[in-house]
C-alpha cells in the first residue's frame, strides 16, 4: 500500500473533483426502499414469532382444522400470484414508454388486488360470524394479526397504485415515476413473499396439526 | 367502544377529571412551565424569531440544522428527565422510619417509568442521532444525506412522540408500569387507564422517525461517500453510525410489532400477552428484549466511534488498529442480537437456554476489550491534549470498564439469579449508558460545536461540568452497587430497614454533583455564547483534525463542500495538509440542493394529535388524523419540484469571504 | 439550468447501476414456476399424500423456500451485482436476524413451557 501511495505522489495528488457532474436526484432510492422492506420484513418476522409460539393456544376454542379453507386460501393465492404478474407487466410496458398500457395494467392490478383483499374479508367475516373472534385465543389473535397486517400492507399497496396511475396521468413516465414504480413493485413482489409464508406457515401446516 | 352520552363522544376518555389540578407537584409544575412557555413564545414573537425559525429550522432538510434540532431537543428532555432522577434519589433519601417520603405511590411509580422512557427515547436517542445526523454527511465528504425531506420528517415525528409523553405531565397520567411496561401489569385489566396508552403511542410515533432515520443514514453512508472512500477508508465514527444504524433498522420494526400487539390487547381485547385465554406475558417480555438488547448498542456504539475519533486527534496520531476496531464493531452489531435473554434468566427457560445465552453475553466484552486497547495503544507515545473532549474520554475508559466488568457478573446466570432486579442492576447499566454514552455525548459535543456554530466551547465551565458530572457519578452509583449486593430491589418507595438510609442520602448528594454539573453545562453555553469573538473558530479546523468535516469552514456553508473531496487515506484531512492540498479558490460550479418544505411538521402535527386521540379514544378526531395523515402524505408525493440550483455567484461570494477570514486567522489558504 | 426540467428527460434514460429489468419471458417463467410450487404444496396438503405429517411439514417448507427464491429471481430480478452488492448483503443480514429471533422465541419459550406448565398441557407438546 505505502508503495503504491508514494507512486501516486510523484505526480500532483488530487484533492477533489474539479468537473463534477451532479449526482441524479434519487441515486439511493431503490437502495433505502429495498432497506425499507427488510425492516418491514421483520415487522412480519415477529408477527411470524408470534404466532409460532401463541398459534397452538386454541384456550379450548377452534382449532385451524375447524377454521381454514384451503380451497378458499388457494384462490387468493392465484388473485395475489396473477396480480405479480398484472404488476410485472406494467413494469413492462413502462419501459416501453407506454404510457396507457402502463395504466391498464396497474389498473389490473388493482382489481385483482380489491379480489385478494375481499376474499381475505369474507374469510374473516365468516370465522367471525362462526364465535372464532380475534379475541377468542392467542391463537385467533396471532393469526388475525398477521393475516390482517399482510392485508393492510396489500390495501395500501392499492391506493399507492392508484396514486400512482394519477400521477403518471399528470406528468407521464418521467425519471421520478419511473422510480416510483419501481420501488411500488418492489413493494408488491415483497408481499407476494411475505404471502408465500403465510399461506404455507400458517394455513398449510396448520391444516397439518 | 362509546356509549350514548355526548361528551364520550367528542372527548373520549378526557374529562376535567383527567387534569390533575388536585396534584401540587404537578400544579406547581405545570405553572413553571407554561410561564417559561409563555415568556419563551412571547419572546420569538416579540423578536420576530417565527419566519426565522419556519424557514430557516423547522422546515429544513439541511442535515446540519435537523442535527442540531435533534441535539436541543435531546438537552431539553435531559432536563425533564433529570427532574425524575432528582425526585426520586429525594424520595427514597427521606422514605425511611415510617416516613412516606413526599411522593404518593402513584406518582412515584409515574416517575420511575418517565425517567427511563425519556432518557432512552428521548434523551439518549435524539442526541446520538443528532450527532450522526450532522457528522456523517460531513466526514464522508457528501453535501445532504440521501434522503433530505425523510430527515426532516424523522426529526418531527420524534419530536412529536416526544410532546405526547411530556402532554402525560399535566393532561392525564403516564404508565406506572416501569420503562418497558412488561404486561401483564401493562395489559388493560391492571392498567386501565391511559398511562400504558401514552407510552405506547409516544413510542410508536418517535420509532416511525427513528426507523425512517436509520434507512436514511445507512443508504447516505453506502451511496454518497466521496469518491476514494472505500469502506475501510471510512472514519471510524462514519463506521459505528453505520453500524448502529443497520441495528437500528433491524431493531425497532420488533419494538413497532410488540407496540402493535400490546395495544391490540389493550384496545380490541385480544389475547398475546393476557394470562387467560392462552396469551403469554413472558412472549412479551422475549419479544421487547429482542429490540431492547440491540437498543443499548445502537446507543452505544456511535459513543464508541466519537471517542476513536477524539482519540486519534488529541493524541496526535493514526488510531491504532482500524482494521481490528471495525471489525470489532461489526462483531458487536451481529453478537447483540444473540444476547437478549440475559435480561431475563430468572424467567426459568432452564440451563441449556440460560448457559447459552450467558456465554454469548460474555463473549460480547472480547470485542469491546478489543476496542478499549485499541484506545490505549493510540494514546501510548501520543503527544496528548487534554482539553474537554479529551477529558471525557479517558473518564469513559476508565468508568466503562467498571460498568462492562459488573455486566459480566450479571451474564453469570447463578449471579443473576441473585442480583435481578437489585440496586445492582441500576448501578449497573446507569455505569456504561452514563459513563459511555453520556459522557460520549458531551465528548461530541464540545468536540463538535465549534464545526456547527464556528466558536468553541468555554474551557473553563466545561471543566466544572466535567468535574462535577463524572465526581456526581461516581458518589451517585457506588452506593447502589453496594445496595444491590445487599439484596435492595429496584423501583421501592420506602424502606424499612433503617441502616440503608445512609447509602440513599449518598446517592442523593451524588445527585446534587450531577445536577451541578448539567447547570454548569448549560452556563457553559451560555458563557460560549457570550464570548463567541474571543472563542470563534476561523480556521475550521480547531483542534487540528484529522477527518474531512474539518476541512470546510466552521460553520459549513450550506453545500459543506464547494468542490467534493477526493479521499486517498483514512484520515482524508490529515493526508490533505501534508501533502500540499491548497483549497480551490475558483472554478465554482452550481451545486444542486433539496428545497425546504414544512410537509415534515404538518404530517408529525397530525400524527401527534393521531396519538392523542387514540390515547383518549377519541375516535372521531383519530380517524379524522389518520384521514389527514394519508392525505398530506399523498399530497406531499405530488410535489415534483424539490430540488432547486445553488448559484455559482452565492458559492463565490461565499468562499471569498472564506479566504478573507482565513487570510484575517494567519493561514494561507 | 433547473434541475428540475431534467426530470422530464425522455425515458430511455436509465438511472444507476441497480435494477436490471425483467423480460416477458422472465415474467412467465417466474409466474409458471411459482404457480407450480404453489399447487404442489396445496396438493400435498389437501391429498393427504403423505401418511407421516412431518415429512409433509418439510416438504412445503422446502417449496416455500424454493418459491421465495424463483419470486426473489424473477419479480425482484435480484442478482448479486445489483446495488453493487448492497441488495444481497442487506438480505443475507436480514434473513440472519430473521432465523435468529424466529428461531431463538420458539427455543426459548419452548423451554419456558416445558419447565413451567404441568405435563399433557397443550402448550407443552413439542414443535
Amino acid at each position: 500500500m505505502r508503495g503504491a501511495a508514494a507512486q501516486q505522489v510523484a505526480e500532483e495528488p488530487v484533492f477533489y473533483l474539479k468537473d463534477e457532474h451532479a449526482h441524479a436526484e434519487g441515486g439511493s432510492t431503490s437502495l433505502g426502499f429495498w432497506i425499507y422492506l427488510m425492516s418491514d420484513c421483520l415487522i412480519f418476522a415477529m408477527l411470524f414469532a408470534a404466532y409460532g409460539v401463541l398459534g397452538r393456544n386454541y384456550a379450548a376454542g377452534p382449532s385451524p382444522q375447524d377454521l381454514f379453507d384451503l380451497p378458499l386460501v388457494a384462490v387468493n393465492t392465484s388473485m395475489l400470484l396473477i396480480s405479480s404478474l398484472t404488476n410485472g407487466f406494467a413494469m413492462l410496458a413502462m419501459e416501453k414508454g407506454q404510457v396507457k398500457l402502463t395504466q391498464i395494467w396497474l389498473a389490473i392490478t388493482i382489481l385483482f388486488g380489491i379480489a385478494f383483499v375481499s376474499i381475505e374479508l369474507y374469510e374473516f367475516s365468516h370465522m367471525i360470524a362462526e364465535g372464532a373472534t380475534p379475541q377468542r385465543s392467542a391463537f385467533l389473535s396471532s393469526f388475525f394479526t398477521l393475516v390482517g397486517t399482510h392485508g393492510l400492507h396489500v390495501t395500501f399497496g392499492m391506493i399507492w397504485m392508484a396514486t400512482l396511475i394519477a400521477q403518471i396521468a399528470r406528468h407521464g413516465l418521467i425519471v421520478a415515476n419511473r422510480r416510483r414504480m419501481m420501488c411500488l413493485s418492489m413493494f408488491w413482489h415483497f408481499l407476494d413473499i411475505i404471502w408465500i409464508g403465510v399461506f404455507t406457515f400458517v394455513y398449510l401446516m396448520g391444516m397439518l396439526r | 367502544m362509546p356509549d350514548s352520552s355526548f361528551s364520550q363522544i367528542v372527548f373520549g376518555r378526557l374529562t376535567l377529571e383527567s387534569f390533575p389540578i388536585h396534584e401540587p407537584i404537578l400544579v406547581v409544575t405545570f405553572i413553571v412551565v407554561a410561564l417559561l412557555g409563555i415568556a419563551l413564545l412571547g419572546a420569538i414573537t416579540w423578536f420576530r424569531w417565527w419566519g426565522y425559525l419556519w424557514h430557516e429550522w423547522f422546515t429544513s432538510v439541511d442535515h446540519k440544522r435537523i442535527g442540531v434540532m435533534y441535539m436541543v431537543l435531546g438537552i431539553i428532555m435531559l432536563l425533564r428527565g433529570f427532574a425524575d432522577a432528582i425526585m426520586m434519589r429525594l424520595q427514597q433519601a427521606i422514605a425511611f422510619n415510617g416516613s412516606e417520603g413526599y411522593l404518593p405511590s402513584h406518582h412515584f411509580d409515574q416517575i420511575f417509568t418517565a425517567h427511563g422512557v425519556i432518557m432512552i427515547f428521548f434523551v439518549a436517542m435524539p442526541l446520538v442521532t443528532g450527532l450522526m445526523n450532522f457528522v456523517v454527511p460531513l466526514q464522508i465528504g457528501a453535501r445532504d444525506v440521501a434522503f433530505p425531506f425523510l430527515n426532516n420528517f424523522s426529526f418531527w415525528m420524534t419530536t412529536a412522540g416526544a410532546l405526547l409523553i411530556m402532554a402525560s405531565l399535566f393532561i392525564g397520567e403516564f404508565a406506572k408500569t416501569g420503562w418497558l411496561a412488561y404486561p401483564p401489569l401493562s395489559g388493560i385489566d391492571y392498567s386501565p387507564d391511559v398511562g400504558v396508552d401514552y407510552w405506547i403511542w409516544g413510542l410508536q410515533i418517535a420509532g416511525v422517525g427513528t426507523t425512517l432515520s436509520g434507512i436514511n443514514l445507512i443508504a447516505t453512508i453506502v451511496k454518497m461517500r466521496a469518491p476514494g472512500m472505500a469502506m475501510m477508508k471510512m472514519p471510524v465514527f462514519t463506521w459505528t453510525a453505520l453500524c448502529t444504524n443497520v441495528l437500528i433498522v433491524a431493531a425497532f420494526p420488533v419494538l413497532t410489532a410488540v407496540l402493535v400487539l400490546l395495544s391490540l390487547d389493550r384496545y380490541l381485547g385480544m389475547n398475546f400477552f393476557t394470562s387467560g385465554f392462552g396469551g403469554n406475558p413472558m412472549m412479551y417480555v422475549n419479544l421487547i428484549w429482542i429490540w431492547g438488547h440491540p437498543e443499548v448498542y445502537i446507543l452505544i456504539l456511535p459513543a464508541f466511534g466519537i471517542y476513536s475519533e477524539i482519540t486519534a486527534t488529541f493524541s496526535g496520531k493514526r488510531l491504532f488498529g482500524y482494521t481490528s476496531m471495525v471489525y470489532a464493531t461489526i462483531v458487536i452489531t451481529i453478537l447483540s442480537y444473540l444476547v437478549w435473554l440475559h435480561h431475563f434468566f430468572t424467567m426459568g427457560s432452564g440451563a441449556s437456554v440460560n448457559s447459552f445465552f450467558g456465554i454469548t453475553t460474555m463473549i460480547i466484552s472480547i470485542p469491546t476489550g478489543a476496542k478499549l486497547f485499541n484506545w490505549l495503544f493510540t494514546m501510548y507515545r501520543g503527544r496528548i491534549r487534554f482539553e474537554e473532549p479529551m477529558m471525557w474520554t479517558v473518564a469513559f475508559m476508565l468508568t466503562f470498564v467498571i460498568g462492562g466488568m459488573t455486566g459480566v457478573m450479571l451474564a453469570v446466570p447463578p449471579a443473576d439469579f441473585v442480583l435481578h432486579n437489585s440496586l445492582f442492576l441500576v448501578a449497573h447499566f446507569h455505569n456504561v449508558i452514563i459513563g459511555g454514552v453520556v459522557f460520549g455525548m458531551f465528548a461530541g459535543i464540545s468536540y463538535w460545536f465549534p464545526k456547527a456554530f464556528g466558536f468553541r466551547l468555554d474551557p473553563f465551565w466545561g471543566k466544572v461540568s466535567f468535574w462535577f458530572w463524572v465526581g456526581g457519578f461516581y458518589v451517585a452509583f457506588m452506593p447502589l452497587y453496594l445496595l444491590g449486593l445487599m439484596g435492595v430491589t429496584r423501583r421501592l418507595r420506602q424502606f424499612d430497614d433503617p441502616s440503608l438510609q445512609i447509602w440513599f442520602v449518598i446517592a442523593g448528594f451524588g445527585v446534587f454533583l450531577i445536577a451541578i454539573g448539567i447547570a454548569a453545562f448549560l452556563i457553559q453555553i451560555y458563557v460560549s455564547i457570550r464570548d463567541r469573538k474571543k472563542l470563534a473558530d476561523l480556521t475550521g479546523d480547531p483542534w487540528n483534525g484529522r477527518t474531512l468535516e474539518w476541512a470546510t469552514s466552521s460553520p459549513p456553508p450550506a453545500y459543506n463542500f464547494a468542490f467534493t473531496p477526493v479521499v486517498r487515506d483514512n484520515d482524508a484531512w490529515w493526508d490533505m495538509k501534508q501533502n500540499g492540498y491548497k483549497r480551490p479558490l475558483e472554478g465554482f460550479r452550481p451545486i444542486v440542493m433539496p428545497k425546504n418544505t414544512g410537509a415534515g411538521v404538518i404530517l408529525a402535527g397530525f400524527s401527534l394529535v393521531l396519538g392523542f386521540a387514540l390515547v383518549w379514544h377519541i375516535w372521531w378526531l383519530a380517524a379524522a388524523s389518520f384521514v389527514a395523515v394519508l392525505i398530506t402524505a399523498i399530497g406531499h408525493t405530488f410535489n415534483y419540484n424539490r430540488i432547486a440550483d445553488f448559484p455559482v455567484a452565492e458559492i463565490e461570494r461565499t468562499e471569498a469571504e472564506r479566504t478573507r477570514i482565513l487570510a484575517g486567522a494567519g493561514v494561507a489558504s | 439550468m433547473s434541475h428540475a426540467d431534467a426530470d422530464h428527460h425522455a425515458p430511455s434514460h436509465h438511472e444507476g447501476e441497480g435494477h436490471p429489468e425483467g423480460t416477458l419471458k422472465g415474467y412467465v417463467t417466474g409466474f409458471v414456476l411459482a404457480a407450480i410450487l404453489t399447487i404442489i404444496p396445496f396438493w400435498l396438503v389437501m391429498g393427504d399424500v403423505f401418511d407421516n405429517k412431518n415429512v409433509t411439514a418439510l416438504v412445503i417448507m422446502a417449496f416455500a423456500v424454493v418459491q421465495i427464491v424463483v419470486h426473489m429471481v424473477f419479480f425482484l430480478h435480484m442478482n448479486p451485482r445489483s446495488e453493487g452488492g448492497w441488495t444481497l448483503l442487506a438480505l443475507a443480514f436480514t434473513i440472519i436476524i430473521l432465523v435468529i429471533t424466529l428461531a431463538g422465541s420458539l427455543w426459548v419459550m419452548y423451554h419456558l413451557n416445558t419447565n413451567l406448565m404441568p405435563a399433557g398441557h397443550e402448550m407443552s407438546q413439542p414443535f
